[in-house]
This record gives structure tokens, sequence and C-alpha cells, in this order.
């Protein structure tokens, strides 16, 4: 159903032609270029994308962050104007008459407009008054929609105390007010969690195969394409292919592998792999290490692997979505000459020797073995206990993850182990302090970096670099020093003296990160670390915390994004305050194994433990 | 610790000058109300249409007349023929003050008896019709005075000898201008302050910053610093603008002028501070910001003088540090006040600072939660 006629052109597959439901085509796109300047720089948001999608089904807009979804979406819309091409919607030109186009299609932006001091019925009022819905069709889509959506029972509740997911839920309902042919929809799944986000997906589907309606949906989470029932993957502003998901997954066929090796760890195991030569990618997946090979055939790679780690044990698995996309990055920055693997392989950590030393004795540890160490630990505000007797230990040199949908109290636990917000019960010790007396002292121990890499824009990399070491107490040499680190080893040296707001996403990451690590600290906070970046900018990131964790930093991971969940030896998974299951993510995923589930993922695991956490709280 | 405070200030000037909206805010509203007030915003009255009624065609009457169109206060409109006239004209606008000589206006000056005449004012707006009254009896006094030395006639009893001291020509630039060292300043150190903490829960630096090593109390000075900083030298240049471009007389020391106005900008950085901890987005602080400098201007007595507040309302004045840092800039500029006879209105902003700023310090601890 969708066609790419990308660059060279002619080359038309027509996937999706056995689908008879609909196949008129709702969208093309021709030679379509919009660029964006801001103080004398221009970014090319879209450059020149032929598409055509035809309708009926769910499509994806699939890209890291910053590769020009919201742009391409803004576009179909008639919300922006493009500065080259043209774009055809449901058969009408949208430059020339944007008006005709806008009636017949519905748009969810990122941030949708609900008004958080009317209700959800008000809400749903004043969309169908702006949207002219007949006064006697009211009452019989609202029932449907809240029947859909399942906030029936929320009609009287203000918006603005819905949650995340809630939201979500509602922004599509007032979209949905009015059933438009093609429902365009930006991001709805972003910062959602992942039970929320499966119901968000019954609610598309349900669209799709009860209405027959289009839905273009866009996503930064590479696992939902498969979902769709075809992909236009973008990527820095152009498309780097339109085919159905099996299609894309089709070219890596026979190349991915879950690789383990009992005697070597498996961070050990992920960096020899990563340098091998017939290896394209290797990441931690649980205990084990997911392979993406140079050549199709095992055999070519396999012998290779086999000399090089004694106790290796490879077991072909399916590839994923991600797989064909990082064989296309790479293959395309391997087309492009040697820009974007010298970028990457330039700054990989160095041996862990060399990127952290020591970190120096704390006072001694009463948990043993354990950094961080969290007894009985209770928070309540006036009534509501936003953590409830939660107790848990982290090991030096661990990567630990905190798992729990959004308001399941993993930010009040995650201010509390900062030293941010005192405890109302129970103890609580971080390298060593007991951070009710010594908070300040741990959080010089603490590295932090927040989810949208919270910088000083308008100060440049080096003023935030200076600032962050003395507010970390480094002085003379040792900060000096450290300063020196950082841009050489994040290879920001280039771009020192630029504003870090401009800075690239991929470096604003590596900026925050080196930010964080200033002060050499034995703990590391990472609150939704990659979520949203490219997977390249993805590896890179996690390579170096691996060294870091190889090297005896602890390290602490917020999420609720799996991907991210799978990189960390244990898992404490967080719900309404108390804690659901710990354990490490293999470990997690068995508990789910059975009829339902013969090889469950993580989101199948934790979404079958907050069920279950929910029949029980209801019985 | 000195040392991240340090850093802290550094950061958070830097951060004001290479933002251009903060350029703007620092540079642009001051040089504008700079002007407005020192020249548009003035009590002095000048070419007030005026309409005479003279009947008396005599030297007498004429030569009043002349002292009326001579000064530079009054600005003839019309000469009124008809005494019905002369109500259109204060309807219309045209004239605010009409001058009425009487028919027998000579006749009876020069027969040594009263002579009347009559004045007829717009009171619509009841502050410049005083005025006016003021100015036009002056005249009349003045006229009078000549005439009975010209005629040597016999001096009235009691003189009236008017002087004012400190500003002699009562120029009321002289009253404004070091009004608005205290207006601008407040201003501009108020929205530096209020929106710094705002700016990074917006962009959520300030997570990142509260979790490094640095104490509340670290924090807090590493933002109030850089207001107190901007406050004062945003101060200094309307002070040498006062002096050197609207040509106020400094009589006082710049000591006095200093102390006060250190704790004038001390005790603005602890409610910019206390705002800005309450708010969480910048939309909130600037709410926030207006919400008290408006009041806080109305009962300054930079415009109307608090001794005819109502005394409830003058009392209320006592906390409010602009009231008592305009009192010492005026005071400094035009009596030369000293610090001794200011301190009555150094101590309270001392108190206003000291307790706003561990109020911000409270409520900074309380919304970090």
């Amino acid at each position: 159903m969708t066609v790419d006629r990308q660059a060279e052109g002619a080359r038309r597959s027509p996937v999706g032609a056995r689908d008879a439901v609909t196949d008129a085509t709702v969208l093309r796109l021709e030679h379509v270029t919009r660029r964006f300047s801001a103080k004398g720089r221009t970014v090319t948001a879209l450059d020149a994308i032929d598409a055509e999608v035809s309708g009926g089904a769910v499509i994806g807009l699939i890209g890291p962050d910053g590769a020009g979804k919201t742009t391409f979406l803004r576009l179909c819309t008639g919300l922006l104007q493009p500065d080259d091409g043209r774009i055809e919607v449901l058969g009408t030109d949208v430059a020339r008459d944007p008006e005709a186009v806008r009636a017949r299609i519905g748009y969810m932006p990122q941030r949708f407009g609900l008004y958080e001091d009317l209700t959800v019925r008000e809400n749903l009022e004043l969309y169908a008054d702006l949207q002219g819905v007949a006064p006697d069709e009211r009452a019989e889509r609202r029932s449907e929609l809240m029947h859909m959506t399942g906030l029936g029972p929320f009609l009287a509740r203000l918006a603005g105390r819905l949650s995340g997911g809630m939201k979500q839920k509602l922004g599509l309902a007032c979209t949905l007010v009015r059933i438009p042919e093609l429902l365009f929809l930006d991001e709805p799944t972003v910062g959602v969690d992942p039970v929320s986000r499966r119901e968000l997906w019954q609610i598309i589907d349900h669209l799709v195969s009860t209405r027959h309606l289009t839905v273009v949906m866009s996503t930064a989470y590479l696992d939902e394409a498969e979902r769709c029932r075809s992909v236009l993957l973008l990527h820095e502003g152009r498309l780097l292919g339109a085919d159905t998901p099996a299609h894309f997954t089709a070219r890596v066929a026979g190349r991915s592998f879950l690789a383990s090796a009992p005697d070597t760890g498996k961070r050990r195991l992920q960096e020899r792999l990563a340098r091998m030569p017939g290896v394209l990618d290797a990441t931690i997946q649980g205990a084990a290490v997911r392979l993406v090979t140079v050549d199709t055939d095992a055999a070519a790679t396999g012998p290779a692997l086999r000399a090089a780690i004694s106790d290796i044990d490879l077991r072909p698995v399916a590839p994923r979505f991600e797989d064909g996309f990082i064989v296309m990055l790479k293959t395309r920055a391997g087309m492009a000459g040697t820009a974007t693997p010298v970028e990457h392989d330039a700054v990989a950590p160095p041996p862990a020797s060399r990127t952290v030393p020591t970190p120096p004795a704390a006072p001694a540890s009463n948990g043993g073995g354990s950094i961080i160490v969290a007894d009985h630990l209770t928070r309540r505000f006036g009534d509501f206990v936003a953590v409830d007797d939660l107790s848990f230990r982290v090991d030096r040199g661990e990567i630990f993850g905190l798992l729990g949908a959004n308001g399941a109290g993993k930010s009040t636990t995650f201010r509390m182990l900062c030293g941010l917000l005192p405890s109302s019960a129970g103890e609580l010790r971080v390298a060593g302090y007991d951070l009710r007396r010594a908070a300040p002292a741990a959080r010089g121990r603490i590295g932090y970096m927040a989810q949208k890499f919270s910088l000083y824009g308008d100060l440049s990399v080096l003023e935030n670099l200076e600032f962050f070491s003395a507010a970390y107490r480094l002085s003379g040499a040792r900060r000096q020093a450290r300063i020196a680190w950082a841009l050489e080893d994040f290879g920001l040296g280039a771009m020192r003296d630029g504003a870090s707001r401009d800075l690239p996403l991929g470096f604003k990451q590596r900026l925050a990160l080196a930010c964080a690590l200033l002060h050499e600290p034995d703990i590391l906070f990472l609150d939704e670390p990659t979520s949203g970046v490219d997977p390249l900018a993805r590896r890179e990131f996690w390579r170096r915390i691996n060294a870091l964790a190889e090297a005896g930093v602890t390290v602490l991971v917020t999420t609720h994004f799996m991907e991210e969940a799978e990189y960390c030896d244990r898992l404490a998974i967080m719900a309404q305050g108390r804690l659901l299951a710990t354990g490490d993510p293999d470990g997690i995923k068995a508990r789910t194994r059975g009829a339902a589930h013969p090889d469950p993922t993580l989101e199948d695991a934790f979404i079958d433990l907050l069920q279950a956490n929910a029949t029980e709280q209801a019985a | 610790m000195w040392r991240s405070v340090l850093a802290l200030i550094v950061k958070e000037l830097l951060a004001i000058l290479k933002d251009t909206k903060s350029r703007v805010v620092l540079i642009g509203p001051p040089l504008i109300q700079l002007a407005v007030f020192g020249y548009a915003a003035t009590f002095d009255l000048n070419h007030v249409p005026l309409a005479v009624y003279n009947p008396d065609p005599s030297a007498a009457s004429r030569a009043l007349v002349a002292r009326f169109t001579g000064s530079p206060v009054f600005h003839e409109v019309a000469e009124v023929r008809d005494p019905q006239e002369i109500r259109g004209l204060i309807d219309s606008r045209q004239a605010s003050l009409v001058l009425s000589i009487d028919r027998r206006f000579s006749r009876d000056l020069l027969r040594h008896r009263p002579a009347p005449v009559q004045l007829l004012v717009d009171g619509r707006n009841s502050n410049s019709a005083l005025l006016v009254l003021g100015y036009a009896s002056t005249i009349i006094t003045g006229f009078d005075t000549d005439w009975i030395r010209r005629t040597g006639g016999r001096q009235p009893p009691a003189m009236l000898d008017l002087r004012a001291a400190y500003n002699q020509n009562l120029s009321s630039q002289w009253f404004i201008v070091p009004g608005i060292v205290a207006v601008l300043t407040q201003v501009v150190t108020l929205l530096v302050v209020a929106l710094s903490v705002a700016r990074e829960r917006e962009n959520g630096t300030f997570d990142q910053l509260l979790v490094t090593p640095m104490r509340q109390g670290e924090i807090l000075l590493g933002k109030g610093i850089p207001g107190l900083l901007v406050g004062v030298l945003e101060a200094t240049v309307i002070i040498l603008a006062a002096v050197f471009w609207f040509k106020v007389p400094l009589r006082g020391g710049l000591l006095p002028l200093y102390l006060g106005l250190l704790l004038f900008v001390a005790a603005v950085t602890g409610i910019g501070l206390m705002i800005s901890s309450i708010a969480v987005t910048q939309q909130q602080a600037l709410l926030g910001a207006f919400l008290f400098m408006v009041p806080s201007i109305i009962l300054s007595g930079f415009a109307t003088p608090i001794a005819n507040m109502p005394s409830l309302i003058q009392d209320l004045t006592e906390i409010n540090p602009m009231r008592h840092f305009l009192s010492i800039v005026r005071g400094v500029f035009l009596e030369g006040a000293t610090t001794r006879s200011l301190w009555p209105h150094l101590w309270p902003m001392a108190v206003v600072a000291a307790v706003s700023l561990f109020a911000a310090a409270w409520l900074f601890r309380r919304r970090s939660y």
C-alpha cells in the first residue's frame, strides 16, 4: 500500500495490494522539502520526500526525535506550507484548499489541547461544538467513545486530573467526535506507560477495522513498527524506506542471533562481540547479547566467533524491526563515506580504566556490598502514600532499573534517593551516607542525568562544564583535567564554544552525561536516558554506561521504556508506590512464560504483573 | 562553598547577558520609562489654554492681561466678546481658564477700591484646576503689589513672600527623576530574580541544580546576588542620568544613597525569591511580580503623597521597601540628607530584607519537596 519512490525513483513495491478494503491513495507527497531557519542557521526538516499511502490501515511514521515526523504531519494537515513539492490528501492539493482537506481529516498533535479545568464531558462537548456535531448525534457518539476508551466512569473528572495515558485517550476521543476519513496522530504513545500504550493501540486497531479509516501515526518507539501495516521510516529528514514491517525485517532475515557465554560476563561479551569483524550490531538483552551479523549466513561468522570466545552459544532468533533499521543506518553511513562511523567510533568509550578512576573511599557502608540500601522506605503527602514500605538493595557496579507506570512512585523514590526529598519513614543509605543526615554529602557522590538533557541552553558547552564542575566542588588542576577529559572523551572539543541549545540531539545527550560524570560519581542516576534517541546514539550511550558499570559505578535507571530495561542487571517493578517484583530481566520474563506467551517480552511481563496487581487490588 | 556560589552567580549573569529576551528586559523598558517619566510625566502646567473677557479697555486691564499672556504657563486661545460664550468655551475644553475682568476694573483701581476680577476654571481635573488657580493668583498678587508701589498707595498690612526650599523653581522633574531610580530598580531586580528560578523549573534544569552538593542556602545566594548586582548597576545608570542628563542636583553623599540602595535591592531580591519559589512557570512568576509591583508603586508616594492616604494605609506603607527608598533618594538628592537622618527609613528596609530572605529560604525548602 505504501510505495517508496525515493531517490533512484521508479522502484514501486506494490505492498499491500492484497488489501481489498480501500486501496485508493489517500496521501501523496511529491518531492516535499521543508526548511526552518532561526538565528542564521537553516535546518532541513524534510528533504525531498516522495511517498504514497493508500487507505484502510495504520501507517506508521517512524523515526527518532528530530527525524521530521511532526513537520511531516503538520504539512499533511496544511498547518505548514512546504518550501518545495506538493502534497495531496484525499485527492486534494493541501496548499490549494486546506479548508476542504481539514474538513475530512482529524489531527491529534503531540500535546493535545485539552482544557484541564473542564471535565471530561465538557471537553467532549466543546470539541463537538467546534467540530459542528449535530446535537441529536452527540449522546450516541459520546457513549460510543466512552465505551471505546474506557473513560466512561470518569466523565465528571477534571481533565487536568487524569493520568498521562488517560489524557491521551481523551485527546483521541475529542479528535474522534467527528469520524474523519483520515486520522493523523502525532506520537500518541510517547510518555505513556506500557499498559495505556497497549490500550491506545487497541483503540486504534478497533477504529481501523470497524470504521475503515486510515490512521497515520508517528512514533519514536521502533517496536511499534511491527503493529503497523506499513511503515514510513524517517531519519534526519530523509525517507529511508516505505514498506511493510515484514519487508524491513526480511532484509535481515537469518542474521539475528542471541549469543551467551556463561564464563564471560554479558557486558564483556557484548563489548568483545561489538568489535568483531562480521558483527554489525551487538546489544544486551537480558543475560544474553543480541547480534546482527553482516552476512546472512551464520556459517560464515559463527566459527570466527566460536574461535574467539570458546564457550559462546549462538541461537538464531527472529529479526526485529530495529535490526533492519540499524542495518540501513550502518549501510547508509558506509555508503556516504566515513563520516558516521568516525563520529560514532572516535568517541567510543576508551578502556574502562581510563574512563573511570576508582571512586574515592566513602564512609563504611553497613549494607555489605550494597551501595544503595532502602529499608521500609515510605513517603506520604498528606493522606496520599506515594511510596509504601519499599525495600531494596543495589550493589556496587550494578545497573539497576526502576520500572513503573506514570504515578507508580518512581520519581518520588528517585527524589528520595537523590536526597531531594526526606522520607516519611524507613531508612535510606546512599554511598554509605544516611540521607537524613548528610544529603548534600551524598549528592556529591551522585551523578544525575535528566530525561530531556536539561542543560543551560544559552551557555556554551564549555560554560556548562565549567559551571557543573564548580557546582560539584571541583577546583584547580582536577577541575581543568576533568573538563579537558569531558571535551576530549565525548568528542565535544570542536563545539566547545557553541551554545549548547544548538547542539544536535545526540551531542546534547553526550554533554548531559559528561556534566553528570565530571565529579566521578559512585552512582549515576538516569531518567529515561535514551527514549526517542536514534538507535545508533542509544547504542553508543549504553556502551559508555556499560563501561562505567564495569569500572564499578552503580547505575540506577528509572524508565518505562522497555528497551532500556533490557540493559539492566536487575529490575524493580513498582505500582501504586509498592514493589511488585524484583529480579533480573530474564527472571521477570520467565514468570510470565506460559500458554499465552511462549516467548514473552519484558513488556508482556510488565503488563501481566500490573494486571495481576490490579486484580488483586480489586479482590 | 564560595566557589560554587560564585560559579552559580557567573552562570546567572551569563544567562542574563546571552539571552536576547532578558537583555531586552534589562535595557529597553528602563530607557523608555526614563524618557517617559523624565519628560512626559510632569505636574508642571504649561500652555494652559486661556480665554480673556475684557470689557474695560484701559491700560490697567491690558497690563493685567499681558501678565497672563506673557507667562509661559498660559496661552491665549480666544478673546471673548460676549459673556454668553464663556460657558461654551469651557464645555468644549477650548479654554481651561477664563479671565473675566469687570467693566469698572480700572475705575475702581484708580479710586483705590477693590477691583473685581473673575477666574472661571474647568474643574473636571481637580488637580490641574488647583494648580491653575495657584498660578493665576500669583500673577494677580504680583499685579497688585506692582500697582500699589507705582501709585503710591498704602501697602497691605501683611505681605506674602513665598520661597520654596530644596526645589526653588518647584520643578517637578527634580521630584520625579529621583523617584525613577526607585521604580526602575525595583522593576528590573524583581523581574530578574523572580524569573530566574521559574525559568530553570520550566527548562528542567532546576532538578539538575538541586542534585548537586550545593545546599539550598547556596543556591538561594547564587540566585539572589546576581539580582542584587543587576539592581545596583541599573540604579547607578539612572542616578548618572539624573545627575548629568536631567541635571538634578545631588546634594547628599553617595554613602547614604548606596546604603539605602543596597538594603532596598536586598529587600526586593528577597521578595523576588519568594515569588520565584512559589511560581512554577515563568508566566506565573511574571504575574506574581506585577501583583506586587503595582500596589507597591502606588503606596510608595511616587505619584501621590502618602500623607493624603487613610491612616490605616499609611501604616501599611511602612512595610513597602519602595516607600522608604523613595524617601531616601529624594532626601539625598534634594535635601542632602545624611545616614543618621535617614535611619528611620533604613531599618524598616533591613527588616523587610531579612524577613523576605528567610521566608524565601523556607518556601524554597518546602517547594522542592
